[in-house]
């Protein structure tokens, strides 16, 4: 689904990305853990086609980047730490906004199927700067899956939830990611992260040093090996 | 990956050029519609302006009809620029930028509609500004070249506009830098806009008339040329 | 490492030299004119430093373009140093335009339309360089500056258009707007040499300035990168 080889990104002077090697197979949750500034987010811009690698190669679902952009772009649903929707409309006309965007058809019969998935089908006539965090972030999962992508990115989803809603945004996480979609998520929770990937690959300083998986993530054990990755 | 999406044809390609823009200008428009902040903003700053020209140029019978086509286009201008800032904060306001770009159409189709919106409402504000002059100093300002006049000019206003301002939301100046950046580009079309007016309101000669216009119209086929090609380079990282 | 390269040394040589003979030749050379006088050889700088502020203007929108297809952080480089020379240059083109104004149009300022133009030309690139330095991103920081080069360049000639056109039908209350018509003169052929010297001369400083700029800017990366490098160990 994803191939990326030697991604570096440079901002101005500073290299951010040093060479990032980052394969993901179809059906896969990859969870990116790191500390801040590691360039988790910048990372999962470029796979977005937000940004543009300086140098490397990366192919998403067979499209090359930058080039195929378009056919990616098709591809993709993308969860920020920003809900990527308007205040000043309502959650209905959100998605059905998006929905024109990625030109679907029977818009509002999708929307409505996609308001009851993400448990907002009451509030759907709300405008959504009257929502809560999670709520604002769960509609947003919602603008995601609108299309049916076959990928998915989420940056940092939990920021600033709480842990009620960080437990339903959870919830909704893995229902989304069991219908046979790739997820690619970033986070620095570590206590939340191992619960829901089938896999967690470390990024530090600009490169991915380990993938961890099956027992390794364990409560127990994994904390142990993220520090030892990290202070490397 | 899955299935290969088909290529559209060309006819579906335009559809849905077409669809994702007046997606943008529809979500502009019920946003305004509900929170009527922008116009509403436009307007009160613009009734603002007139107030304070009046007051600066004493505008009397005598002098009113010459200063007139330069008060509203000054008033028109700033009050864009709020408009434009205003519009483009939405955009940054909850990342919903990186929502249209994340769109699989062409960046221009966000461009175009966003050019429209903001049309649209210049033009409201502009609609609203006429009669209230009107009223206010007692002159008939409902000639249909002069809106002719004022919508060659906003056309290329917002054009420019449009573009500039995507780029000074995105800079650590944002809002302070719009006018700056703004207005030494559009001086040629708001020296050809006051003399279109001034020409229509005191009865100059057509040809005079003419060569205003035309200024007006190829200011705004250059600089939609320049903003369809430009705003690729805006917006992508 | 950073030596001054060879090519530039001898650029910096024949640039100063040519100076130096075009000095003599606007005092010495040229015949002094008739009706103004001495203050007229003003006008071979003058000129001279329009003609390096309009290449270095155009030759910034080019290199604009060039970096938004290429996106080598080289020509962001060219396009920078290509306006600040402008700037500097329209300023001395305007000072001196007004020094030369004093006597002949009896006014410092006059809103003749190339005066203005210039002066309008100034505030573009004054906008560019506050575009420039609110941007901390540096790719994004040349692609903004690039489009803007653009615009503010493809403004400039309908900008004239539309101000020649206004003073031609509405005449200036002081002398008139044509320079021709006021203040204007025949060159003789003496002046026609010192004339073209100049601007060749002008030229030649044009490339010495944007080379140095250019070579400037280099070192001030290569000091940004040194600092980095030390900050990290």
């Amino acid at each position: 689904m994803i191939e990326a080889k030697k991604v570096v990104k440079r901002f101005g002077l500073k290299v951010i990305l040093k060479g990032v090697d980052f394969h993901v197979k179809r059906g896969e949750f990859v969870v990116l853990v790191g500390p801040n500034g590691a360039g988790k987010t910048t990372f999962l811009r470029i796979l977005a086609t937000l940004s543009r690698a300086n140098m490397g190669e990366i192919k998403i679902g067979g499209f090359h980047l930058p080039r195929d952009a378009a056919s990616v772009r098709k591809i993709l649903g993308v969860v920020s730490h920003q809900p990527l929707l308007y205040g000043d409309l309502t959650a209905e006309e959100n998605l059905e906004f998006y929905a024109r965007m990625y030109n679907l058809q029977n818009v509002s019969e999708r929307v409505q199927e996609v308001l009851v998935l993400v448990g907002l089908q009451v509030r759907r006539k709300d405008l959504l700067r009257e929502f809560s965090r999670g709520m604002q972030q769960r509609l947003a999962i919602g603008r995601a899956i609108l299309h049916n992508p076959t990928l998915l990115l989420f940056d940092e989803p939990h920021s600033g939830l709480d842990q009620e809603a960080a437990a339903m945004l959870d919830n909704l996480l893995r229902e989304v990611a069991a219908q046979g979609r790739t997820v690619v998520m970033t986070s620095h929770d570590l206590l939340r992260t191992p619960g829901l990937a089938s896999r967690v690959d470390i990024l530090s300083k600009g490169v991915i040093h380990v993938s961890l998986r099956g027992a390794d993530l364990e409560p127990q054990k994994f904390p142990e090996l993220y520090r030892s990755a990290v202070n490397d | 990956m899955g299935q290969a999406p088909v290529t559209p044809s060309r006819r579906h390609a335009a559809k849905a050029y077409l669809r994702a823009l007046g997606a943008v200008l529809w979500k502009d428009v019920a946003a305004e519609l509900r929170s009527r902040e922008l116009v509403g903003a436009m307007l009160i700053f613009g009734f603002l302006v007139i107030l304070i020209f009046n007051f600066a140029l004493s505008l009397d019978a005598r002098t009113r009809g010459t200063v007139t086509a330069g008060v509203l286009w000054v008033t028109f201008a700033f009050s864009g620029t709020l408009g434009l800032n205003r519009s483009m904060a939405i955009e940054k306001e909850r990342g919903c930028f990186d929502g249209l770009l994340l769109a699989p159409v062409d960046r221009s189709a966000i461009y175009f509609g966003k050019v429209l919106g903001n049309l649209l409402f210049m033009l409201i504000v502009e609609l609203l500004v006429i009669p209230l002059y009107s009223i206010l100093y007692n002159i008939n300002l409902f000639i249909p070249e002069l809106f002719l006049v004022i919508l060659l000019g906003s056309i290329g206003y917002t054009v420019v506009g449009t573009l500039l301002s995507s780029m000074a939301v995105q800079a650590r100046t944002r809002d302070l830098l719009l006018p700056i950046l703004l207005f030494p580009v559009v001086l040629p079309l708001l020296i050809a806009a006051v003399n279109a007016s001034k020409g229509i309101l005191q009865g100059f000669e057509r040809s005079e008339i003419m060569f205003w216009l035309n200024i007006l119209i190829v200011y705004d086929i250059i600089f939609t040329a320049v903003g369809f090609m430009a705003f690729d380079y805006v917006v992508e990282e | 490492m950073n030596r001054v390269p060879k090519t530039l040394k001898t650029l910096n040589r024949i640039t100063s030299i040519s100076f130096a003979v075009a000095l003599y030749l606007v005092f010495f050379y040229a015949p002094r004119e008739a009706i103004m006088g001495d203050v007229q050889r003003i006008f071979y700088f003058h000129v001279a430093s329009f003609w390096v502020a309009a290449l270095g203007f155009l030759g910034a929108a080019i290199a604009g373009g060039i970096y938004l297809s290429r996106r080598t952080r080289k020509w962001d480089q060219v396009a920078l140093a290509s306006i600040e020379v402008g700037v500097v240059f329209t300023f001395i083109n305007i000072v001196s335009g007004s020094i030369w104004a004093r006597p002949a149009w009896n006014t410092w300022w006059t809103w003749d339309p190339r005066l203005v133009t210039a002066t309008i030309v100034e505030l573009i690139y004054f906008a560019y360089i506050m575009l420039r330095q609110g941007i901390e991103d540096l790719d994004r920081r040349a692609r903004f500056g690039a489009v803007y080069a653009i615009v503010g360049f493809i403004s400039v000639p309908i900008t004239f258009l539309s101000i020649r056109y206004l003073r031609t039908i509405h005449p200036v209350v002081i002398g008139s707007a044509n320079p021709n018509a006021e203040g204007g003169f025949d060159m003789t052929s003496r002046m026609r040499v010192t004339f073209f010297f100049s601007l060749i001369t002008f030229s030649l400083l044009y490339a010495t300035l944007l080379w140095h700029r250019l070579r400037l800017e280099r070192i001030g990366e290569k000091v940004q990168a040194l600092k980095m490098k030390i900050l990290s160990a």
